[in-house]
């Protein structure tokens, strides 16, 4: 692998939580939401993250891009840290990372014309650009990701979703950054749109040479986009392969359970094939279990998984797995 | 076929005017009746009170001696005399008084309202904005001002630093802010949570200019509607004080003060020299009454 563009090492992510009807004084609550993440993500690549809803993979990404402050560990970016950056470093640095929302329409801001939100990080970054220049490049982007540029003087409210996504895009892609994080780009959107607008992006990363971090809970589209997947569980990142390794060959109990979650679109095959549930909720992150945040889900949990948390374990170059005993998963020991 | 592609080309190139919010808004506004009805009325008193000293043909502090001893029957209002309003008991153009009485008390609400819109959400927004301690203590500072009686304020100020227009505006401004700010921050906290604002900050774009442009303009909408509120409640505010006699000074006059010189002739058979700025003072507070509601109604559709 060539020297990776991102480099997370033990990135952890913790909110302070006032407490209810306490003193103002009284320490408040912790909640780590991303709790010793370590990723790295190559120029040009995609890396899929997926895990169920509050298994912190939009925190994650808002640590990377910065809106959400680390607690501890470092984003290497070229190899320099960007958690330890003051504001205003942290501010130029925003013109390479750039970030695409869940919701769309929610992500414009209903008083600006779609070139005035296209055209906001070149304004931010480049105050020197002269009107026509400014214009002239937002036209050609809004032409890249399938608008037509004369609606440039149109707003957010007189766009489908569809629609407001590729505006969305547009105003990541302007100031060619080299990472775009998607945050759940799709799930808001309806199936025919999705697809449109995974190819999209897939298209324009082949074209710009952008790397994705690509967020979602759907694993068939993550599938279809992404090089590498990273499968969150409750903070922690449980295991990290290659896309088609990952799917094929599921390494631990979490993964198998979110692959096998995964309906077939053919009833028969669907209905003769063994699907592990997940029996319980996830855990609340206040108070995680100990050791290993998913043992009091697993099937195959052992009575010496709430002593210390799984280490990571190297299977080969690109996968890895935090669980030791992902070996015996599929016999299933009764405790 | 043909027609087809020269829409398509007529699309490609030439930009196609946006329906902004703000358009949006004023179609609703223009097809509310009772808030049109009420924007004339304003329009109507502010010429008034613009156009009234170049008609008028008696100038505002000349006193009528042919009226001074028998204000009863010579002051009457009447075409003949040129005291259209007739006069007050000292025998001054009362058409002349109401003009600048209107001109004061408009000038009252319009600054107190501005005053309230440009501080209170510039320091609402900021508060909500960065939150936190800066939060906590910006808006303690609020509630501490806001425990304080304005009136008593308002009169100690007019007592200590003697009665003037300026000290009237000073007291005013201090107060008038208070609750714009509290709801400025209200409005910025939902704002806050919305993915447009994180994506200015993901971008680069700095705290300031996040909130100029893109939560000042959201807020707007309740900030006018507010203020158009405001400005009926300044002019009584102003009307009470110059009712207690605190208010502007002679020669000066506003509408509180007529209506405080009408009120005391009252009994003397001299009923128009309170119906007539009373009249002027009701029908703006109306005004202003159904135009800011005809805005709530135009610039919030969700909230009716």
């Amino acid at each position: 692998m060539s020297a990776p563009l991102l480099d997370i090492r033990d990135l952890s992510v913790t909110f302070s939580i006032t407490r209810q009807g306490g003193w103002p004084w009284s320490a408040p609550h912790r909640l780590q939401a991303v709790r010793g993440a370590s990723l790295t993500l190559a120029p040009g690549q995609t890396l899929g993250l997926v895990g169920e809803s509050g298994s912190g993979k939009s925190t994650l990404a808002r640590a990377i891009v910065g809106t959400v402050p680390a607690s501890e560990g470092q984003v290497l970016w070229r190899g320099k840290d960007i958690v330890s950056m003051t504001a205003e470093q942290h501010r130029n640095h925003g013109r390479h990372v750039q970030m695409v929302f869940q919701d769309p329409l929610d992500a414009l801001n209903p008083r600006m014309t779609v070139g005035q939100i296209v055209a906001e990080p070149l304004r931010t970054h480049f105050p020197n650009l002269s009107k026509a220049e400014i214009h002239r490049k937002v036209g050609a982007m809004m032409e890249r990701v399938g608008l037509l540029p004369a609606l440039i003087n149109r707003y957010p409210h007189e766009f489908s979703g569809g629609q407001c996504q590729r505006i969305g895009i547009a105003r990541a892609l302007i100031t060619d950054p080299e990472l775009v994080v998607c945050d759940e780009p799709v799930s808001a959107l309806d199936v025919s749109v999705q697809a449109q607008v995974v190819n999209l992006l897939q298209e324009l990363q082949r074209e710009m040479g952008l790397a994705l971090l690509f967020i979602a809970h759907d694993l068939s589209v993550v599938r279809h986009i992404s090089h590498r997947i990273a499968v969150m569980y409750l903070g922690r990142i449980v295991e990290v392969a290659e896309a088609e390794e990952l799917i094929e060959n599921p390494r631990h109990p979490y993964t198998k359970a979110l692959i096998a979650s995964v309906p077939i679109p053919a009833p028969k095959a669907e209905r003769a094939r063994h699907r592990p549930v997940l029996q319980g909720e996830l855990p609340s992150p206040m108070s995680p279990p100990s050791g290993c945040v998913f043992r009091t889900r697993c099937p195959i949990a052992q009575p010496n998984c709430a002593d210390a948390p799984p280490a990571v374990q190297k299977l080969d170059d690109t996968h890895w797995v935090a669980c030791p005993y992902h070996a015996n998963t599929d016999k299933p020991v009764q405790i | 076929m043909f027609a087809t592609k020269s829409v398509a080309d007529d699309l490609a190139t030439a930009p196609l005017k946006g329906r902004s919010l703000w358009a949006d808004a004023r179609a609703r506004f223009f097809h509310n009746r009772a808030a049109v009805t009420g924007l004339i009325v304003l329009i109507a008193v502010a010429c008034f009170a613009i156009m009234g000293p170049f008609i008028a043909p008696w100038n505002n502090e000349d006193i009528d001696w042919n009226v001074l001893g028998n204000v009863q029957t010579g002051g009457r209002p009447s075409l003949e005399t040129g005291h259209w309003f007739g006069t007050d008991a000292l025998g001054r153009d009362l058409f002349a008084r109401t003009v600048q009485g209107t001109q004061i008390s408009l000038l009252v609400g319009i600054v107190g309202a501005l005053i309230s819109v440009i501080v209170g959400t510039l320091y609402g927004a900021v508060a909500g904005y960065f939150g936190g301690r800066i939060d906590n203590v910006m808006m303690r500072v609020v509630d501490v001002l806001m425990s304080i009686p304005y009136m008593f304020v308002l009169i100690l100020l007019l007592v200590v630093f003697g009665r003037s227009l300026f000290m009237l505006f000073v007291g005013i401004g201090l107060v008038s802010w208070l609750d714009m700010a509290r709801i400025a921050r209200g409005q910025t906290l939902t704002l806050k949570g919305k993915a447009y604002i994180e994506a200015a900050r993901a971008t680069g774009v700095r705290p300031f200019t996040i909130i100029l442009r893109h939560i000042i303009p959201n807020l707007l909408g309740v900030v006018i509607v507010y203020a158009t509120l405001l400005v009926p409640s300044m002019i009584i505010y102003e009307s009470f004080i110059s009712f207690l006699g605190l208010g502007v000074q002679e020669p000066l006059t506003s509408w509180g003060a007529l209506i405080n010189d009408g009120a005391a002739e009252m009994t003397n058979g001299t009923l128009w020299m309170l119906t007539w700025p009373l009249l002027f003072f009701v029908i703006t507070l109306f005004g202003f009454f159904f135009v800011g509601d005809g805005l709530r109604d135009a610039l919030d559709p969700k909230d009716r």
